[in-house]
């Protein structure tokens, strides 16, 4: 349980997917103008995440062990195809669910975090249970990451900014801010 | 897929489309050769991976224990520690050295624990004689660059665990504040990196050392 | 002679025009995570050049027998294949740098750089154009990656490709190779950069608004 308890609190704060291991950049840059469009992404890619973490145990457990080589092309093509199968059964079991949520889930497909998350979990050798709440912190570090982004952008929309420093420069630079203030939450496992 | 398939026809101008035998057809021929590939290269890189990663645990052993110049594997099974010749390590295995004439000399016992930023490898030397770790070495971490990557740059650090008594647990004290034995000096700046170093050791230790058989009972160098 | 010069410039346009990092903002994720030292740059620069040529290559060449509707799959699965080969390449005669750029290098899959230029370019060129467009590109990416590797390790350690730059007496500045430093750094590059680009421009139109003066003065 402390285990975790460990791993999903340093996915979310310390080691967050986005701050720290810079996975997920191109919707975190692109599509956090929004709050309310950045949750929803974010609620997405925890899906998505979840389910990554699901198909990645199932390989790891009972395909690559045969075959180790074979991991980043079958993680490719097994997650994408999940995803897919997902989307398109959400779309006609609740239209109004596709509506929020789905329109995301291909976008969010060829998104690094999700194989980030697929190898990590792998490289760590995490079972199924610990890969879930991987795949939990992960999710919700990166939907934290990206509403924190998108409520500084919203602000800064009526700021008076140098022409010459909007957008991605302006973006990086608060989100390296972001991060730096997030490496404070080290100090939660110094007392350990 | 046929959602898409018509998103991506209305954008592009619309020729015959092929028959799906053809696509599923384009896929296999991709699959096959994309296949091949991989397995030739893994094949061809196997041998030398594998004793890359073989002398690294050597040269890691052989730095934890002093004069050593043998060393192999047991497997702790059944609750019992046997002699393993299997390629590959798991976490109930750890290490006996020799020194020339195959005389037993300590253990190399590995642990891993979570550090500051991910799971932390340590591996280091035990004499069961006089209860001494004879050295640590690092054999996977992921710390921070410039800081918690010290655990294995700062060699103050590193040189603190040869000959440290561990008959009672150890602790990581801050640096300059060492007074006991038993103590460590920590890293400044790396003060979790070092005292996840010294959890990781204790609890290899303690779930070790009640396994090793009693002195002179080390199980012999098979030098097959 | 012709086609030359336009696949020279297929080749040079990626290295500052388009930069698919500054200009594009593309394949931020490999860019950010691995730029902690210039070496870590180079390879990692390398391991996408490799990449991008042999799949632009690939594309290139089979473009008649790939059908459209499964085009993004078939070049997905050639991108993964040669980033499996650079994997285990690397694996085997650079154990140490495997080591610290490690779950990084799988992770060039996922980089829309590499993926981006089959759709948009390697698909509708011939094979000369596409690679020479790959060519570019790529290095345009390393050198990008080797100006941030640069930058975070001289500021960061106080070393170039490990060597020490200023003694004993420097403080690093650790936040530098840290990843907030990452952010940082790339912003304040891409903020160099738009500068250059504007002043430039400027530049262009003044000279040029000066060339027209002097030719309607000439004219009187």
């Amino acid at each position: 349980m402390d285990n975790l308890l460990w791993i999903f609190i340093s996915t979310l704060l310390v080691n967050n997917f986005v701050l720290a291991y810079f996975l997920g950049l191109c919707p975190f840059l692109g599509v956090s103008g929004q709050l309310e469009t950045s949750f929803r992404l974010g609620l997405a890619t925890t899906f998505v995440l979840v389910i990554t973490a699901l198909c990645a145990w199932v390989l790891n457990t009972y395909v690559l062990i045969y075959a180790p080589y074979l991991r980043l092309i079958s993680f490719i093509v097994v997650i994408a195809s999940t995803v897919q199968f997902i989307e398109m059964s959400i779309k006609k079991l609740s239209p109004s669910l596709f509506k929020s949520l789905g329109i995301f889930l291909p976008l969010i497909t060829t998104n690094c975090a999700i194989l980030g998350l697929a190898i990590f979990a792998t490289n760590r050798g995490y079972g199924l249970i610990e890969g879930l709440t991987f795949a939990l912190g992960a999710g919700a570090g990166f939907t934290l990451a990206m509403v924190l982004m998108a409520g500084i952008r919203e602000e800064t929309e009526i700021n008076n900014v140098p022409a010459l420093i909007k957008g991605t420069a302006f973006n990086l630079i608060i989100a390296g801010i972001l991060s730096m203030a997030f490496m404070g939450f080290a100090g939660l496992f110094s007392s350990t | 897929m046929t959602d898409k398939q018509d998103n991506i026809k209305t954008s592009s101008i619309t020729t015959e489309e092929p028959s799906s035998s053809r696509l599923i057809f384009s896929m296999a021929v991709a699959g096959f050769i994309s296949g091949i590939i991989i397995i030739a290269i893994y094949m061809l890189t196997f041998d030398t991976i594998k004793e890359n990663k073989a002398r690294e645990l050597r040269e890691a052993v052989f730095k934890v224990l002093p004069e050593v110049s043998f060393m192999q594997k047991l497997h702790f099974m059944d609750n019992k520690l046997g002699v393993v010749k299997a390629e590959g390590m798991d976490d109930e295995m750890i290490f006996a050295g020799y020194d020339k004439q195959g005389k037993f000399i300590g253990y190399a016992i590995q642990g891993k624990g979570p550090g500051f930023q991910d799971t932390i490898h340590v591996l280091f030397g035990y004499l069961s004689s006089n209860q001494n770790i004879t050295g640590m070495e690092i054999l996977d971490s992921r710390e921070t660059p410039g800081l918690g990557d010290k655990i294995f740059k700062d060699m103050d650090f590193v040189g603190e665990f040869i000959n440290l008594p561990i008959s009672k647990e150890i602790k990581a004290v801050k640096k300059g504040k060492k007074t006991q034995e038993n103590e460590i000096d920590a890293i400044t700046g790396a003060t979790i990196s070092s005292k996840a170093v010294v959890r990781i050791i204790n609890i290899a230790f303690n779930k070790w050392s009640s396994r090793l058989p009693q002195q002179g009972n080390e199980p012999l160098l098979d030098k097959n | 002679m012709a086609t030359d010069t336009s696949a020279y410039e297929e080749m040079i346009k990626g290295l500052w025009r388009d930069n698919p990092v500054f200009v594009q903002v593309l394949g931020m994720c490999p860019m950010l995570a691995v730029t902690n030292s210039a070496i870590n740059a180079v390879v990692m620069g390398l391991a996408t050049f490799f990449v991008l040529v042999g799949s632009s290559f690939l594309v290139s060449s089979f473009k008649q027998w790939i059908p459209k509707q499964v085009r993004i799959s078939l070049y997905i699965i050639i991108i993964a294949t040669f980033v499996t080969v650079v994997d285990y390449s690397l694996l085997a005669l650079l154990p140490t740098i495997h080591k610290e750029l490690g779950a990084f290098i799988p992770l060039i899959v996922a980089n829309c750089m590499i993926l981006g230029r089959q759709e948009a370019f390697a698909s509708k060129h011939n094979v000369k154009y596409a690679v020479m467009d790959a060519v570019g590109m790529s290095a345009g990416f390393m050198i990008a990656l080797f100006a941030l590797g640069s930058v975070r390790e001289i500021l960061g350690v106080g070393a170039f490709f490990g060597i020490d730059l200023f003694g004993a007496n420097f403080e690093p500045w650790v936040i530098m190779i840290l990843p907030p430093g990452g952010f940082l750094t790339l912003g304040l590059l891409l903020l160099f950069f738009n500068w250059f680009t504007e002043r430039r421009r400027e530049f262009l139109l003044k000279v040029a608004e000066s060339s027209r003066v002097a030719y309607v003065d000439g004219d009187k």
